[in-house]
């Protein structure tokens, strides 16, 4: 089955069918990983984006539950060069199976690195992928759609209700769901932690209530701003107990704290990218999935910034010790990606260890 | 880190001949070596003893001594130049013992040099079997039971403990030779017997065999700021057991999930920081892909073979960038010449799949034992790179030159259908013909999959070109089917073969549909950044990179594998014609397909095309550059024997 591909500069590509018919509208941003397709196509901050995987073979080691990032997926869309046809024996099926299951629309066998050149020189744009439409009604279809900016993506992908993991005497940690990725989750549950998830919108007060140790504000997708409702409830909660921003977390513990955040011309998405520790000067190769970054020069006073990008200079990690707060705008849990910066978890966990002490010679 | 100012002048120690198991990489390490200090302000002194090489051209060190490899040669060069450091590690092995023997003897602390880059520490806990296993346990790192021992007796004790097979690998042996597989005493006694006569310290070990497991491997760096990274990782096609160098070689790997990726990446990360390695270091594992239990296999502490392939693979230039860490730079202060924005501190990605394939002597020696083990017997080697794993291997069977351009070996067809399978079973150089043999007689891909360990993703591949195959002979050509053979690598001859119509008929139809090859650029990351660097590959997709330049220009034809009767003498003679056309002012254009060499550096000509010296596609390249003229006569055999071809097309 044929699909096609067309942009909002009213370039058109047309490829084969990958996953489920139909059409799709969303942000074409790119990723340039190697390995780690499922762990991108399940991370819930893909939500509203068609993503272009740059590397040309996509479904080598086939498809598995373990290999998820959220429940289902939510991105709009899949650009691969081929997906691979027959992976092993024994696992959960090939990527257009997976991609069927899920509700997603894709397409293989197209220049994928035209694509991706094109995003570079021009920035993220708006796309329709379909396998029903032709190139005259996508094309007219794209230019009714809104834009993705304009949309509280962090709504859709939250969790509904309160939910806990971990043990039952673990470090009381909660996290606030902006659209967390299981391994963040795990991350902190193999840190001994009790994690309690709270939707997004869940007021400081009943945050505070559940007594963390800490507070982890998870990634997510979208435009910071257009979650107000989670800056105020961070800026309440900042002070009062530590906190550990990731990503979207980060973004909107910079808004929280008086900062301003932009968007970028097509962001950082892959496993490569190398951030300078500006407190010993290393670099660290991480992984990232943003659009947006936080403005360094619309920091207040008494916020440090720790982690700068090494090729762009973008400000890539926050740090406040007043309020014992930190974050970092790349993805210490990795997966896909290196897990080099994976120690943060040990550094949150350290202030919220701390945390409990200190409630406990409040107690006594 | 700035670098270090007392190092004012370096020796650079060369790897001499070229002998199996040690080509032309390191003559490619050496001069980037040498260039890149050079760069940084150094006076560069240079000892090898083979001038068949760039690297001992007076333009690229400030002094070069083509004197034997041997201690009182180096050490008379040392006296007489007093250089401020000496960098051994991009000399091979030989380099890298003559720098062990240099300093054990006392003439560096004698004369005031310091060993640059990784310390000698970290070579000797490398290198030593025992120093080495010690280590691996002390971080954690699994590795297979073993046995340091010295004598046959000693091997046949371990035997009766571990049982066979074991791996036989003798001590401070280049391409491991004197080494192999004992199933049996009596053959564990004749290889240990080998193997002790071959190692410098009389050392064997002797390893419980990983045979039929994935085998991996990472290029890393590390530099004086312990900062890491990992360059490229390759799998390899052949499982463990066979010789990375006698294996076809695909990277990155493929068949990896991102947690395999990355649990060896970090191994190999904590690998290179507990040895404490200042430069490149190459890892090797096994990995059971069903238990997800891995071993290291081994480590080389210094520039290797694979290195000098990973480089080519990924852009990334590793000798290059080690040179400057020896002398003190960081990884974050060097600028990643590909993208001249981004820093050398980052990780490569590719958007593309590359092949390596190994150059056997098999065609001069043919009453040799074909049979491939841990003993590299490969000459040379070819790489390919393409956008599909179908067409980068197409392409590296062409670029092989033994007359061979799909496929099929000549007589294969007619062996039995046992034969097949045994030369199945058994790893020689005609066993890629096998396969693909068997797939056309329909044998079951998981008795394939047994017969060879091979995984069956690469199998599937080989069963996409075998339909391809089938479906030329029984569909009409219609412009789709061409398009998809061409994106599956299928040269036009081979397509003409399997449809049976003239070769001009396949052209004339590609012509109609205008099916052309398009070039894209090899960038370090999957086009995130602009590139500088002008280092092409062929793929049949839309968009064309390498535009039609309106200048004077030259098209130089490489030589292709090393093999016997071609070493890099004809490499010298290419690069040097390239800088001769440059220098008479004309834009020149090298193609290649050796990852080995000097002349597939990027830095040697205005472009680079990454591509098989076969007609077809050496013609397409042209049409794409429009050049004045061709050169071929520096290319030896491989660009003469294509000249007769050029000519009948006009050129």
């Amino acid at each position: 089955m044929k699909a096609i591909l067309v942009l909002e500069d009213g370039s058109a590509f047309e490829g084969k069918a990958l996953g489920a018919s139909g059409t799709a509208w969303g942000e074409l941003v790119f990723n340039t990983g190697m390995t780690g397709y499922q762990e991108v196509i399940t991370d819930p901050s893909y939500a509203g984006q068609i993503v272009i995987l740059t590397y040309p073979l996509i479904g080598n080691y086939g498809t598995r539950d373990a290999f998820s990032e959220s429940q289902k997926p939510v991105l709009r869309g899949v650009v691969v060069r081929e997906a691979c046809e027959r992976p092993p024996a024994g696992d959960d099926g090939n990527l257009d199976d997976y991609l069927k299951r899920c509700c997603i629309v894709g397409i293989e066998r197209v220049d994928t690195r035209l694509l991706t050149k094109k995003i570079r020189s021009c920035g993220v744009m708006k796309a329709v992928l379909s396998t029903e439409l032709d190139v005259r009604d996508a094309r007219e279809m794209l230019r009714r759609q809104p834009e993705l900016g304009s949309q509280d993506l962090v709504k859709q992908v939250t969790s509904k209700g309160v939910r806990v993991y971990g043990e039952e005497n673990g470090i009381p940690v909660a996290l606030m769901d902006f659209g967390v990725k299981h391994n963040i989750l795990r991350c902190l549950v193999r840190r001994r932690c009790r994690v309690t998830v709270f939707p997004a919108d869940a007021p400081a007060g009943s945050v505070l209530e559940s007594r963390p140790a800490g507070v982890l504000l998870s990634n997510g997708p979208g435009d910071p701003k257009k979650a107000g409702y989670a800056v105020n409830t961070v800026r309440e909660l900042l002070g009062k107990v530590p906190v550990f921003g990731i990503c979207l977390g980060h973004q909107i513990m910079a808004l929280a704290l008086g900062g301003d955040t932009y968007k970028l011309r097509f962001g950082h998405r892959g496993s490569n990218h190398p951030v300078r520790d500006l407190k010993n000067g290393r670099v660290f190769i991480t992984s990232q999935n943003h659009g947006y970054a936080v403005d360094g020069a619309s920091l207040e006073k008494g916020v440090e910034v720790t982690f700068v990008n090494a090729n762009d200079g973008t400000v890539e990690g926050l740090e406040v010790p007043k309020f014992r707060a930190f974050s970092v705008q790349f993805h210490p849990e990795a997966s896909p990606g290196p897990g080099d910066t994976e120690y943060l978890f040990d550094e949150f966990l350290k202030l919220a260890g701390g945390e409990v002490r200190r409630c406990r010679r409040i107690l006594q | 880190m700035p670098k270090d100012p007392s190092i004012k002048k370096v020796m650079v120690i060369g790897s001499g001949p070229i002998v199996i198991g040690q080509a032309a990489e390191f003559d490619y390490a050496g001069t980037q070596a040498c260039l890149s200090l050079k760069e940084e302000g150094l006076e560069v002194v240079l000892i090898n003893s083979n001038p068949a090489t760039i690297m001992t051209d007076s333009n690229i060190a400030d002094r070069v001594y083509i004197e034997p490899l041997t201690v009182e040669f180096a050490a008379e060069v040392i006296r007489r130049e007093k250089p401020d450091g000496l960098l051994p590690t991009l000399g091979g092995q030989v380099g890298l013992n003559l720098a062990v023997e240099l300093a054990e003897s006392g003439i560096l602390a004698k004369e005031g040099v310091k060993l640059l880059g990784t310390p000698l520490s970290a070579i000797k806990k490398a290198e030593d079997r025992e120093l080495f296993k010690r280590l691996m346990q002390e971080i954690g790192e699994p590795v297979p039971e073993s046995r340091i021992v010295y004598s046959p007796e000693e091997a046949v004790a371990f035997a009766r403990e571990a049982g066979f097979p074991l791996i036989v690998r003798p001590a401070y042996t280049l391409g491991g030779t004197g080494g192999g597989v004992a199933f049996n005493e009596e053959e564990l006694l004749e290889i240990t017997g080998h193997g002790l006569k071959q190692s410098r310290i009389h050392q064997v070990l002797l390893e419980k065999s990983l045979l039929g497991m994935k085998e991996i491997e990472y290029e890393v760096m590390r530099d004086g700021n312990d900062q890491c990274i990992a360059v490229c990782n390759m799998e390899n096609v052949d499982p463990v057991g066979i010789h990375t160098g006698d294996s076809i070689v695909v990277a990155p790997s493929q068949t990896l999930s991102d947690r395999e990726y990355q649990r060896l990446r970090a191994a190999s990360l904590k690998i290179i920081r507990a040895l404490g390695v200042e430069g490149g270091c190459n890892v090797q594992f096994a990995l059971d892909s069903e238990s997800g239990r891995y071993y290291v296999i081994e480590v080389n502490p210094r520039v290797s073979r694979s290195s000098a392939l990973a480089s080519k693979a990924t852009g990334y230039p590793i000798a290059k960038i080690a040179a400057k860490i020896a002398v003190g730079l960081c990884l974050d202060e060097i600028k990643n010449p590909v993208t001249g924005k981004t820093t050398a501190c980052f990780e490569p990605v590719l958007d593309y799949v590359v092949v390596k394939m190994p150059r056997w002597p098999f065609d001069k020696f043919t009453e040799a034992d074909r049979v491939l083990g841990t003993q590299m017997k490969a000459t040379g080697e070819v790489m390919a790179i393409d956008r599909t794993l179908e067409g980068a291997l197409m392409k590296g069977v062409r670029s092989l030159e033994r007359g061979v351009i799909d496929l099929s070996l000549k007589g294969m067809d007619a062996l039995s259908l046992q034969e097949i399978k045994d030369k199945i079973s058994r790893a020689t150089d005609e066993r890629l013909f096998a396969l693909a043999e068997a797939l056309r007689r329909g044998v079951n891909l998981d008795e394939i999959c047994n017969l060879s360990g091979i995984d069956r993703f690469f199998l599937e591949k080989m069963k996409n070109i075998v339909n391809m195959e089938n479906r030329l002979k029984e569909e009409k050509l219609t412009g789709g089917l061409l398009k998809e053979a061409k994106r599956m690598g299928f040269p036009d001859a081979v397509i003409a073969k399997h449809a049976g119509c003239a070769e001009e008929e396949v052209r004339v139809l590609r012509g109609k549909f205008a099916i052309k090859p398009t070039y894209k650029i090899v960038d370090t990351c999957a086009a995130e950044f602009e590139a500088q660097t002008p280092y092409f590959y062929s793929t049949f997709e839309e968009e064309n990179e390498a535009v039609l330049e309106d200048k004077p220009t030259v098209v130089v034809i490489g030589s292709g594998p090393i093999r016997i009767g071609q070493g890099i003498e004809f490499d010298y003679c290419c690069v040097h014609s390239a800088w001769a056309a440059k220098r008479s002012g004309f834009r020149t254009v090298v193609i290649n397909n050796n990852p080995e060499t000097v002349s597939t550096d990027f830095n040697i000509a205005d472009r680079l095309y990454f591509e098989p010296l076969y007609i077809e596609d050496v013609m397409a390249v042209i049409e794409n550059e429009k050049p004045l003229g061709v050169l071929v006569q520096f290319g030896g055999q491989t660009a003469v024997n294509l000249a007769g071809e050029l000519e009948r097309r006009g050129i």
